[in-house]
């Protein structure tokens, strides 16, 4: 069943597959885990915080996001987005805004809500008592969350911000519904050009299985860790 | 991947520094001119429309009409380093991307017809094509009826899968009507055995069976879904200084030798990637639709007579 | 803004003219629900076994156990979908993999595997965790008035665990019905789908998936509630999860 397999198609389409489509699935991947974990650690301070009003944005706007398929979310956006910058700048037509750019806002909105959920209980996590202590020493709360709370927050949770930095990393195939070129986009675009789906989305489930166990593999070390200096 | 997004053929030509025509610009001239850019939307797999070659690099037929209006914009706008990004689009975001600015033109092979019209403008007609079905040789499939009860594919987002699935209400036929993303994802699904047809525009038929890896295998259907209709380079609607722009540029172009030229490039000669033939020499029609350019959507009106 | 909405277009005959948009829409719920819930079947019953092997005293299950969840876990939904609609049937004997090919419901079944066996690893590893959970003391007494392996599993550990994850593996069947989004890749005509291709007859883009995002909504509230009072019946008095 092997017999009539064509490595050749894989070697000869390697360059851009890793150049082109892994660079693009990689700074999707990074650029969306950054700035979603920093709004994502907003939200959470906001849902955490005495105001009623800031909390119940927060819980409808991660209640929305958890709510929804991402795939949904990839076209709505997209298409969106310029009538939303319009908006917001009163321009007389919509931004432009590229599939480029679009698919790096839809991921951090979208991975926000789950950042958030992990930092809530990052924050959740540090005891109560340390931050009255802040407060004691004469703390404001901008210095309570960013030299007490947070760096804990954030190193308990390292973790499972980890595993759901792989989520993400997988996610980012879904982009393929908008016919951008991320890494399964370019092994689809040359499975069908030479008819060869078969070597091409085996070898795309090798790289993606290869590069998230690899990265589990290495979570798992340091959740392992940091549970011992803890 | 910045290759794909952001750059396209940088021009870098003579200096030219002076403001464009004194009346004051609107719509998408004006968004050119104030970000030094245009966005063309290409398709993947629209052979020899606009489709990726070896180098995964936008081609095709539509393209080189989409450079050349791009020329005569950057002669209107007295600018010669307008950059040409380039954005992907599939049947079923082109209409919302061009509606909501994303890309400017989309170069591919869109049907012109007068439902989209109310959502999209057309400028002058670059093909024309009827919609019918590809199938195995070997499955016997030659009229629409002989669909009946089987699985169909056709692409999501075109004016075919629209009427495959009216013909089947129609007729009662039963079919089991399956949407695939793009055309080289359609025809697969017929190469595999998966669909038994893929209803599309003859010529996408024509070119995706000469590139299959046994061209012989495949037949195109007589019956046809439709007339032979208009394809057109889309642009927005209501945006008259604009399409008055891209209508004189097109029109110039299919009226000259070099309109012949390209569509000879394209149509019988051998092509990218793969060094294909399609052999489909200039009609009567298609004559016509050069001869005296039109944006019209019905398809009577290229009737040549 | 120059987008004209008509929130009427609901109403409208679909090209097809079987129905209105609204009706399409409503057909797309209805896949999606029945894909949810077939996978899900295929979730539950291969989580369990996995995630049991993964608590046995013998050391090849547990590596079984490992192996099968490392390889579902780690490979994208997408890839899976299309693996098991594009490649297994290549693979396959030829006559056998001509007829699973021309099955009339082949996206759906592809789907319904792909999504099976990928949800599955996530449900193997809530299950050994939950079983994990428990306290050794339970196992030892099961052994202690001399049941078997199964009926230690059986009657003491299994009826516990699956108390404890409840919660979990509500959010993982949610999850589930999310998941069922990408199966429009493969021509499934789910909820997503149908919005899409109500985009493209109607050009109405944001009502289309307005609508789409609402029923979702809805649909996730709902399991959401129901899944709240079954566990408020499920819950033991006194144990963990009970109140």
């Amino acid at each position: 069943m092997f017999s009539n397999f064509d490595y050749d198609v894989i070697w000869r389409s390697l360059p851009y597959l890793f150049q082109q489509g892994m660079v693009f699935t990689l700074t999707l991947t990074a650029i969306a885990t950054v700035f979603g974990l920093i709004l994502g650690t907003l939200i959470a301070m906001m849902r955490l915080s005495s105001s009623a009003v800031l909390s119940g944005f927060a819980v409808s706007y991660v209640n929305l996001m958890r709510s929804l398929p991402l795939v949904l979310v990839i076209f709505l956006f997209y298409f969106l987005m310029p009538y939303v910058g319009q908006w917001i700048i009163r321009s007389d037509q919509p931004v432009q805004v590229g599939a480029y750019a679009s698919t790096i806002v839809t991921f951090t909105l979208f991975e926000a809500a789950y950042f958030s959920e992990i930092m809530r209980a990052g924050i959740q996590s540090v005891p109560r008592g340390q931050v009255m202590a802040g407060y004691a020493i004469g703390l404001n709360y901008r210095e309570v969350m960013r030299r007490v709370v947070l760096p804990q927050a954030f190193r308990n949770m390292l973790p499972v911000i980890f595993t759901q930095t792989i989520v993400l990393f997988q996610d980012t195939s879904l982009v393929y519904v908008l016919s951008i070129t991320d890494f399964l986009g370019a092994a689809s675009k040359v499975a069908q050009r030479d008819g060869r789906l078969t070597e091409m989305y085996l070898f795309a489930a090798l790289v993606y299985f290869l590069i998230c166990f690899t990265a589990s593999f290495f979570v798992k070390r340091l959740q392992k860790r940091i549970s011992i200096i803890r | 991947m910045k290759r794909i997004f952001l750059l396209g053929t940088m021009i870098a030509a003579a200096v030219c520094t002076t403001q464009a025509g004194a009346q004051e610009l609107t719509g998408t001239l004006k968004k050119i001119k104030d970000s030094g850019a245009i966005t063309i939307g290409f398709r993947d797999s629209s052979v020899p429309f606009s489709y990726l070659d070896d180098n995964q690099k936008p081609v095709g037929f539509a393209m080189d009409i989409c450079y050349k209006i791009v020329d005569a914009v950057k002669k209107e706008l007295k600018n010669d380093k307008i950059e040409v990004k380039l954005n992907p689009v599939t049947s079923a975001t082109r209409i919302p991307l061009i509606a909501n600015g994303t890309v400017d033109l989309e170069c591919g092979s869109t049907t012109n017809n007068a439902d989209r019209q109310k959502q999209v403008a057309f400028t002058n007609t670059h093909f024309l094509t009827a919609s019918r079905f590809v199938s195995k040789k070997a499955s016997k499939l030659d009229k629409i009826d002989d669909l009946k009860g089987k699985s169909v594919v056709s692409t999501s987002g075109t004016t075919n899968i629209k009427q495959l699935t009216e013909a089947n209400a129609a007729r009662n036929l039963g079919i089991n009507v399956i949407p695939a993303k793009d055309h080289a994802e359609a025809f697969l699904m017929v190469e595999t055995d998966r669909a038994v047809a893929f209803v599309m525009d003859d010529i996408l038929l024509a070119s995706l069976a000469a590139g299959a890896r046994d061209p012989n295998a495949y037949v195109i259907s007589k019956d046809a879904f439709s007339k032979p209709e208009p394809y057109g380079i889309m642009l927005r609607k209501d945006d008259a200084p604009f399409k008055k722009v891209v209508d004189a540029a097109t029109a110039e172009l299919y009226k000259s030798p070099e309109g012949a030229k390209i569509y000879d490039k394209w149509f019988t000669q051998k092509i990218p990637p793969k060094g294909l033939n399609l052999n489909v020499p200039m009609g009567a029609e298609q004559k016509k639709a050069f001869a005296s350019p039109s944006d019209s959507p019905d398809p009577d009106a290229y009737t040549a007579n | 803004m120059n987008y004209n909405w008509n929130w009427g277009i609901f109403w409208d005959q679909t090209p097809d003219a079987t129905g209105t948009y609204f009706g399409s829409l409503m057909s797309g719920l209805q896949v999606t629900i029945l894909l949810a819930l077939c996978a899900w079947f295929i979730a539950f019953v291969m989580g369990s076994l996995i995630g049991i092997m993964r608590t046995l005293p013998a050391r090849w299950a547990v590596f079984v156990g490992n192996a099968y969840i490392e390889m579902f876990r780690n490979i994208p939904l997408l890839v899976q979908l299309f693996i098991w609609f594009f490649v297994v049937p290549e693979l396959l004997p030829g006559d056998l993999g001509i007829w699973i090919k021309q099955l009339r419901n082949g996206p759906f079944i592809a789907a319904m595997l792909g999504l099976g066996f990928y949800m599955s690893s996530r449900v193997a590893a809530q299950i050994t965790a939950g079983i994990n959970a428990l306290p050794k003391g339970q196992r030892m007494a099961g052994t202690a008035i001399g049941l078997t392996t199964w009926q230690t599993y059986r009657y003491i550990l299994l009826p516990l665990a699956y108390r404890i994850i409840f919660p979990p593996l509500t959010s993982e069947f949610l999850n589930t019905i999310k998941n069922t989004a990408p199966a429009l890749t493969i021509g499934v005509l789910e909820l997503t789908a149908r919005a899409r291709s109500m985009q493209e007859f109607s050009f109405q883009v944001f009502e289309a998936f307005s609508a789409a995002a609402a029923i979702y909504l809805v649909l996730s509230a709902v399991v959401t509630i129901g899944m709240r009072i079954i566990e408020k019946r499920l819950a033991i008095p006194g144990f963990n999860g009970g109140k």
